[in-house]
């Protein structure tokens, strides 16, 4: 695993004891708000409803059980004993009081930690597939590529002062588990034809207000010239990138008001940049490659007795491997989803106790490995088919076995008003009453695949227009109300959802979705999932079934 | 009428402006102004910058926050509503909504 190296220990040191002196400069008023406020967003601390929210970033969703375990701490000793994971695979902690932080950030420092570009008109976090390494048929461990583009852009000075945020995902499989055709720039690495690896390139995608699915602004990219093909679009955007008005200022504005021609210029500034010069850096980026080494795997049968013997014996046991085990590269191994959606709970929390639980499991079962996935679970990358068993009781004690992955009650949803300052209603509430009505396993198993997302304003950290049922939260004259979506995907078949119509109000809108549920029971065919429904009849009977003949 | 709500500068945690102009923790402890009276006591408060993040006016009766924002405020009264063990209301029991 990628452990930073002396050049980021000095610069993330240097950066906490700057933030120290400017929090006391803040305290003693020798600072403004009006001051400090970008300061303090630059360390990823924002200030909601009832506290200040700390944000940190987990590169590529990837954590060590002793990252973890110091996660807890300080979930403890300086919060209210929880952390949420995000979408972004960052990891928020929700009461931290303003004097704390400095100490935080010197504690995350200790293992090689930072909240360094969670905000701010940076490349944020480069984020990534969380089977990384593990995935069956992956092409190269996608974080390599990854980490060559945060130590690029990080230390790049053209590209701190951006229009606006900018985000960066990189996946290497032909199943995206890192929801890359949202995202600014998503990277997928293939071999083509000829064997040769490269990637292709989509640009302007994001949700918020205007939503995008990224053009593919080039089918392949040879991988040795990926940063000089980066350097081009970076260019284009910082030139014509809108920085007049915040709501236009992100790329996919750029890209869509005319894709053939942003990727003309695109090509031209490539063609004329100094390829060879730019291509340069990326052998000595490359060295990074010795940090993700796979793990040193025993030579095991690919299939397992004891675990084919415990999946007869114990039912909620085969639904669990059923539902939250994937298929690992190696034989006799397996990947492992954690489900943080416990029934009733917040989508993402996660109790210091249950991050200690996970970090003794991922030390002891799976080479000291955790990921942080953008569904807001964790995974547990390289288990012993022979292991599971172990493994789900120990998860089961923590209230981590919920055999819900992809389900029903799976459900992606923003802190919401519960806690944001931007939020127009409550998203966990209604994600809670969902996934009860959808609680029971054998009604959940038998709904299969259906990824229902809830943002509280039009933000969409929640990824509503990429849930197949998306719920945004709006605001009418002080009542909560809900607008549901339909049809949206953030993966390999990347949609964004249509809105149905006129919003619900919060007592109607789990009736509502309830009502999309059971008409996909009735009309679906063998194997069809709720999206491959909705694609092919289209959304005039779905409206039907919300609204009735009010409809028409 | 008005109440003054801030989030206090080291911690930001809730608070109120009392009848003595002091920040306080408990909406019950919170003066009611008057319109007029509200942007002035509000001009008083802005100016202590060192003690607090971002400070204005709601409405408000005796009972809690009125008007359009009138949850938002209740939930920052109080806590978040899907987490009763945390927040004021976890300490105050006269915060519960
Ligand atoms: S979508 Fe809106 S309400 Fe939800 S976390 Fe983002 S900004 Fe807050």
């Amino acid at each position: 695993m990628y452990r930073y190296d002396e050049f980021d220990e000095t610069f993330v040191r240097e950066r906490v004891a700057e933030f120290r002196g400017q929090v006391a400069r803040r305290l003693s008023g020798e600072l403004s708000e009006e001051q400090f406020k970008p300061l303090r967003l630059m360390n990823g601390v924002y200030l909601q409803l009832h506290a200040y929210m700390l944000r940190v970033a987990i590169p590529y969703g990837t954590l060590s059980a002793r990252q973890m375990r110091q996660l807890a701490m300080i979930a403890r000793k300086y919060d209210k004993g929880y952390g949420h994971f995000t979408t972004r695979q960052n990891i928020q902690y929700n009461w931290p009081a303003l004097i704390d932080v400095p100490d935080i950030l010197d504690d995350l420092a200790d293992v090689e930690m930072h909240s360094i570009q969670t905000s701010g008109n940076c490349i944020r976090n480069v984020t990534s597939d969380p089977y990384a390494g593990a995935a069956a048929n992956e092409t190269d461990d996608p974080r390599i590529w990854a980490e060559v583009i945060r130590q690029w852009s990080s230390q790049h000075p053209e590209f701190s002062f951006l229009p606006r945020k900018f985000k960066i995902a990189v996946t290497a499989s032909d199943k995206d588990r890192a929801a890359i055709k949202v995202h600014d720039i998503g990277l997928r690495l293939y071999r083509n034809e000829d064997g040769e690896r490269g990637f292709q390139v989509f640009v302007g995608g994001g949700l918020g207000r205007t939503p995008y699915i990224g053009e593919r602004i080039r089918e392949f990219l040879p991988e040795r010239q990926l940063l000089s093909y980066l350097e081009a679009i970076m260019r284009v955007y910082n030139r014509y990138g809108r920085r007049d008005n915040k709501f236009k200022a992100r790329i996919k504005i750029l890209v869509s008001s005319d894709p053939d021609d942003f990727r003309r210029l695109v090509e031209e500034e490539w063609a004329k940049s100094d390829r060879e010069k730019l291509n340069g850096p990326l052998d000595e980026l490359l060295r990074v490659r010795r940090f993700f080494e796979p793990p040193k795997y025993e030579n095991i049968p690919q299939t397992c007795n004891s675990l084919d013997a415990a999946r007869a014996r114990n039912d909620e046991f085969d639904r669990w491997v059923r539902n939250n085990v994937s298929d690992h590269r190696m034989a006799g191994y397996a990947i492992v989803n954690v489900s943080l959606k416990p029934i009733g709970k917040a989508p993402g929390d996660i109790s210091a106790e249950a991050m200690e639980t996970v970090a003794d499991i991922a030390e002891r079962y799976s080479f000291d490995e955790i990921r942080a996935t953008h569904e807001q679970n964790l995974c547990l990358p390289h288990v012993r088919k022979a292991d599971l068993f172990d493994v789900w009781r120990a998860l089961d004690s923590a209230r981590l076995a919920t055999a819900n992955i992809g389900l029903a009650s799976d459900i992606i949803a923003c802190p919401g008003l519960d806690y944001c300052d931007l939020a127009n209603a409550r998203s966990i509430p209604v994600a809670a009453r969902i996934a009860e009505r959808f609680a029971d396993s054998d009604e959940a198993d038998g709904i299969g695949e259906l990824k229902i997302k809830i943002s509280g304003c039009i933000n969409a950290c929640g990824h509503h227009h990429a849930g197949h049922i998306g719920i945004l939260g709006v605001d009418k004259k002080g009542e909560e109300f809900y607008q549901i979506t339909l049809g949206g995907s953030g993966g390999e078949d990347a949609s964004i959802g249509e809105i149905t119509g006129r919003s619900f109000s919060s007592s109607e809108v789990v009736d509502a979705v309830e009502r999309l549920v059971t008409f996909y029971k009735e009309n679906r065919t063998v194997g069809e999932r709720f999206l491959d429904l909705y694609r092919r009849l289209g959304p005039a009977p779905f409206k039907e079934t919300l609204y009735g003949d009010a409809a028409h | 009428m008005k109440a003054i709500t801030a989030n206090r500068l080291s911690d930001g945690v809730v608070v109120y402006v009392d009848a003595h102009g002091a920040l306080v923790e408990r909406f019950g402890d919170a003066q009611l102004f008057d319109a007029d009276e509200a942007d002035e006591a509000l001009v008083r408060i802005l100016e202590r910058k060192g003690a607090i993040a971002s400070a204005y006016l709601i409405d408000a009766d005796a009972a809690g926050p009125t008007g359009r924002g009138a949850l938002r405020e209740t939930i920052r009264k109080s806590g978040p509503t899907v987490r009763r063990d945390l927040g004021k209301q976890a300490e105050l029991t006269d915060e519960r909504v």
